[in-house]
């Protein structure tokens, strides 16, 4: 279950979160990603100021702003229920390592769905200078109690 | 970098298979902080009624754009991704499953030099993203 009211909550701005070179490197290998992706040399070439990060390392920190509508009583999202439907990054430039970035989790809709609840989660993600980099969208499935 | 220029709608611009075994799983539950015990345990995965242990959806996803990727040459020319998680690719304790990514020029426009690219994402003969679609910027 969730509670349909927090349709339109936003939730506090999480703490500034600086991405680690490294950090980009071992997200990089898990997703499979090739090493020439994480080669210094090449991302200056082609004029980032640092590594990229993956195009969905963002999912990081959209967590920050999950754990919190979990652990927030008026939402009610039982999270043993919780299926990820779809899965969204929109980006007004890369991540870079060296970026420190915060984000911020709003609920954008809450509907039901044949005794299922989808719910759907914009995080949106800015730099130092509060400037838009990146905005995750993720939609959730959570299952009713007869599901 | 690719040339908007050459490219043809329908296009298949890379394809790849990937092998994900146990190990795949725990090092990406490590790199992303997902610790769900369904992705590494079969005891907890059988106990909520999954068929075994799945891989992670952010992980499939993950990995699908990344022929895309190496087609570029440089992740920061990605614009937007997205995916619809539609099957679970169940990872066995022992050996592996072969993930297979085929993506395809679906959308040109050679005024902004943006082109979308879709993405086949299979397993076991299923496709397991839906509408799993890249934008990226020549």
């Amino acid at each position: 279950m969730v509670n349909p009211n927090i349709q339109g909550k936003r939730y506090p701005r999480s703490a500034a979160y600086l991405v680690g070179r490294e950090k980009i490197r071992e997200f990089a290998r898990a997703t499979f990603a090739s090493e020439e992706s994480i080669d210094l040399a090449a991302a200056i070439a082609s004029g980032h100021s640092d590594l990229v990060a993956p195009p969905t390392f963002p999912i990081v920190l959209q967590e920050f702003g999950l754990k919190l509508v979990i652990a927030d009583p008026e939402a009610g999202l039982d999270f043993s229920r919780v299926v990820h439907g779809e899965q969204k990054f929109v980006f007004q430039r890369p991540i870079v390592a060296g970026d420190l970035l915060t984000s911020e989790l709003s609920v954008a809709s809450v509907k039901s769905l044949g005794g299922n609840h989808m719910v759907v989660f914009d995080t949106e993600i800015f730099d130092e200078g509060n400037s838009l980099v990146c905005t995750a969208i993720s939609t959730l499935v959570v299952r009713g109690e007869d599901a | 970098m690719p040339e908007i220029s050459e490219l043809t709608i329908g296009d298949v611009i890379a394809e790849k298979n990937f092998n994900l075994d146990r190990d795949s799983l725990v090092r990406y539950a490590g790199a992303s902080g997902d610790f769900n015990p369904i992705h590494y345990r079969d005891d907890v995965a059988v106990s909520v009624g999954l068929p075994g242990v799945l891989a992670h959806g952010m992980l499939t996803m993950g990995l699908s754009i990344d022929p895309v990727v190496s087609w570029l040459g440089d992740a920061g020319k990605i614009l937007e991704y997205g995916v619809r998680f539609t099957k679970p690719v169940v990872v066995p304790a022992k050996g592996r499953a072969v993930i297979t990514v085929v993506a395809k020029v679906a959308e040109l426009d050679p005024e902004t030099k943006k082109v979308r690219i879709d993405l086949q994402t299979s397993f076991d003969g299923n496709n397991v993203l839906g509408k799993s679609q890249v934008w990226v910027q020549l």
